[in-house]
């Protein structure tokens, strides 16, 4: 009985955590978003070099094998520095596809190149959790057809897209007949976007069914989880700093009550959703029974959660939490996007409740 | 991560599960049969009183948490009485283990594992509650006895209580903390008035304690003079966490789902109904962290590392939790969501509204979560203390 993070976890966890911070951390971010770059390709070698692209790659395949949980722990690191980085789509869910619905040669042309980093892949699967206006996506004659939205990952080399039926496909980024849209979210940190597919030729990923779009969907959602668990942890603390450092009334902030429950309200809130993300990344791999469930709760629970870290951090900072001087709303829009993204709350609540409430 | 069980676990696992078939049946149900008996067979067994040494009436055990979790477990699954609680098993107990003396330890601690012996708690007075230790019944040593004088209030079973375990200030010239000690004595000691107090729940659990010129053996004190504080602290350690038990609100949302499966309005289930729908999932959600965190308590228990804010949160969010759970219930039930007692339409035998009201007292009584959210934030958080203001 061990319910904690292993060493190696632990260790996992605080490499990520040093790369990043010395990659400059939130201003890394900002430059980002200052535009010019489509993907900060610094951050991308420098994470495959850690191995984060290939973490879920097996190690036949030039990965190191690990498990979702691993997964997402390194997700929580990149939303604690919001990382503008490709994860969720290209070293999640992409190489979970191909390994568990690809044939002998896709993986072996695919996984060692996802690992290395040498291409990175978008994944179009949202219209499973929830299809917004027209999107769907119709496979025909080994040739995709019409509208995919919400991309995760969209600044890609190769897009995994999921059709109607619970297919999968493969489409190189430049392929004819296919019209990429970037959407420009709040969150300048994770490119997301649109695809036209007007007829585009498609390979298919022929172990593909329903249920392994189910378990996709559940492994983003934990990623999403885990990401707002991050960006979340990294507002309270900044808060709690900020308290300690600035002073009114001749004290600081942070010794009146007012100001010391709002923090006291975050961490109350958040602490018990660690344990909830490590057993939700767990049940990915090793409860199967469970793992549904507990994703949409994760998922539920850290949007709510996450969403009330934002607003009451900012509020401790004041009106500099307002400014982009102190550049809170990176993470404030960072938990916003995890929030919607594959599915809102109220969405995932009602798929739990249909799984709890059968019969 | 590895949530299995060692074999040894499992065994004893079958072992707990063998003995609850054998002897369940036995076992006091809704206040009827014999708890004594039951008691003293759990003990004879290791299933209560586990680890407390056999010299004072206890089973012996070497402290194994998962064993104790185990025991825990399968009596609540098989819905069978894990014994006798109350103050003195719960909290005297191990305080006196711990800083009682050897004829504290041979005389009491037996008596009160059987049920042979009832204790309240005097801790609380009228103007001493979040700030404890502002208490004022005093006690002045005259001869060979303590006589104390004084008021105490909150003091649950103290009309059933045969000994009290009380916080006195014997030295009035220390620092407030410094001044306190921690006296036992019979509630039989003339000079001792108890005065139900009746709380919105109908019930009255509560009491108000007076005291005047009760005399005190001067033996019958646990550590030394002015050591009550430290005495006590010793105690509170015992009592967090027991009042809200994640698995048990997990049971209560699985009653409150059938219940829900059965409320109609207009015809309809509030299962059916999208809104009540959402808002038990809220709940559904915010438990299944609540159980989560608790396995990672539990974990570090097991291993000895430390999980301090992830315990420090447990009484504020629990028990809030547990309120707004049962609230949505009466929700659910609506106008028949008013009825308490002797209706033919009540629905669970009012337990929801009772257990509404319930909670919110625990929301207040043992550290009520305004004190919670100074513990998190100064203690948990490292945030600066309130400034102390001049005391009058």
């Amino acid at each position: 009985m061990q319910f904690d993070l292993s060493d190696e976890q632990a260790m996992l966890q605080d490499t990520v955590h040093r790369f990043l911070a010395e990659a400059g951390g939130l201003e890394r971010a900002r430059a980002f978003a200052a535009g010019g770059e489509a993907r900060a390709v610094d951050l991308a070698t420098g994470l495959a070099q850690l191995g984060v692209t290939g973490l879920l790659v097996a190690e036949e395949h030039g990965g190191s094998g690990l498990t979702l949980l691993d997964a997402a722990l390194v997700a929580e690191v990149l939303g604690r520095h919001v990382a503008p980085t490709a994860f969720i789509g290209a070293a999640v869910l992409a190489p979970m596809a191909l390994q568990r619905a690809g044939s002998r040669s896709q993986r072996d042309h695919w996984l060692p190149r996802l690992a290395a980093g040498s291409v990175t892949a978008g994944v179009a699967l949202s219209e499973h959790a929830g299809a917004r206006e027209d999107a769907a996506v119709e496979a025909r004659d080994g040739r995709l057809h019409g509208r995919a939205l919400f991309v995760i990952d969209h600044e890609a080399d190769i897009y995994v897209i999921a059709d109607r039926q619970g297919g999968l496909h493969l489409i190189a980024a430049d392929a004819a007949g296919l019209t990429r849209t970037r959407l420009n979210t709040i969150d300048v940190t994770r490119p997301t976007g649109e695809l036209r597919l007007d007829g585009v030729a498609a390979e298919p990923l022929e172990g593909a069914n329903p249920a392994l779009i189910r378990d996709l969907i559940d492994a983003g959602r934990v990623m999403y989880a885990a990401d707002t668990l991050g960006a979340a942890q990294e507002m309270l603390d900044r808060a709690v700093a900020y308290a300690a450092d600035r002073k009114q009334f001749g004290r600081p902030i942070g010794s009146f009550q007012a100001v010391k429950h709002m923090c006291a309200e975050m961490a109350a809130g958040l602490e018990p959703c660690r344990a909830l993300v490590w057993y939700a990344g767990h049940a990915l791999g090793a409860l199967p029974g469970e793992a549904s469930l507990t994703a949409c709760h994760a998922k539920a629970h850290l949007a709510e959660v996450g969403t009330m870290v934002a607003r009451t951090a900012t509020e401790v900072h004041g009106g500099m939490g307002f400014t982009d001087l102190v550049g809170l709303h990176y993470w404030f829009k960072r938990i916003g996007f995890n929030r919607q993204m594959l599915g809102g709350p109220q969405r995932v609540r009602e798929e739990a409740a249909q799984m709890v409430l059968s019969g | 991560m590895d949530l299995s069980y060692s074999q040894e676990h499992e065994a004893f696992r079958s072992e707990v599960v063998a003995f609850l078939r054998e002897h369940a049946d036995a076992a006091p149900r809704a206040g009827k049969g014999d708890a004594k008996a039951w008691q003293k067979l759990l003990i004879a067994h290791g299933y209560a009183a586990r680890t407390i040494p056999r010299d004072y009436g206890g089973y012996g055990a070497e402290p194994d948490i998962l064993k104790s979790r185990i025991i825990a477990e399968e009596f609540a699954r098989a819905q069978t009485s894990p014994g006798m609680g109350g103050q003195g098993i719960s909290m005297l107990v191990p305080t006196l283990l711990e800083m009682g003396s050897e004829d504290q330890k041979r005389q009491f601690i037996g008596p009160t594992l059987s049920g042979d012996l009832l204790w309240c708690q005097g801790y609380s007075e009228p103007d001493a509650g979040s700030d404890l230790a502002s208490l004022r019944t005093k006690a002045v040593l005259d001869g060979d006895d303590w006589v104390v004088s004084g008021q105490k209030i909150w003091t649950s079973t103290a009309h059933l209580a045969d000994w009290i375990f009380c916080l006195v200030r014997t030295e009035p010239e220390a620092a407030k903390h410094e001044g306190i000690s921690f006296l036992l004595f019979s509630m039989k000691t003339p000079g001792i008035e108890v005065r139900p107090l009746v709380d919105m729940t109908g019930v009255a659990n509560f009491n108000e304690v007076f005291f005047t010129d009760v005399r005190v053996p001067k033996h019958q004190i646990v550590g030394r003079r002015g050591e009550g504080w430290k005495v006590a602290n010793a105690i509170l350690k015992h009592e967090r966490g027991s009042l809200a038990d994640p698995n048990t609100m997990l049971s209560r949302l699985n009653t409150l789902s059938e219940l829900m499966k059965t409320e109609t309005v207009d015809g309809r289930r509030a299962i059916d109904d999208p809104v009540f729908r959402d808002r038990l999932m809220q709940v559904h959600g915010r438990v299944l962290a609540m159980r989560c965190n608790d396995l990672r308590l539990l974990s570090a228990a097991v291993n000895k590392t430390p999980a301090s804010l992830a315990g420090m949160v447990v009484k504020l969010q629990g028990t809030e939790l547990r309120h707004e759970l049962e609230a949505l219930a009466i929700d659910v039930m609506g106008e028949f969501g008013l009825l308490y007692t002797g209706s033919p339409q009540l629905r669970t035998q009012g337990s929801w509204q009772r257990d509404y009201m319930f909670f919110l007292g625990l929301i207040i009584g043992g550290g009520t979560s305004q004190i919670q959210k100074n513990i998190i934030a100064e203690r948990g958080l490292g945030m600066p203390r309130e400034p102390k203001t001049v005391s009058t």
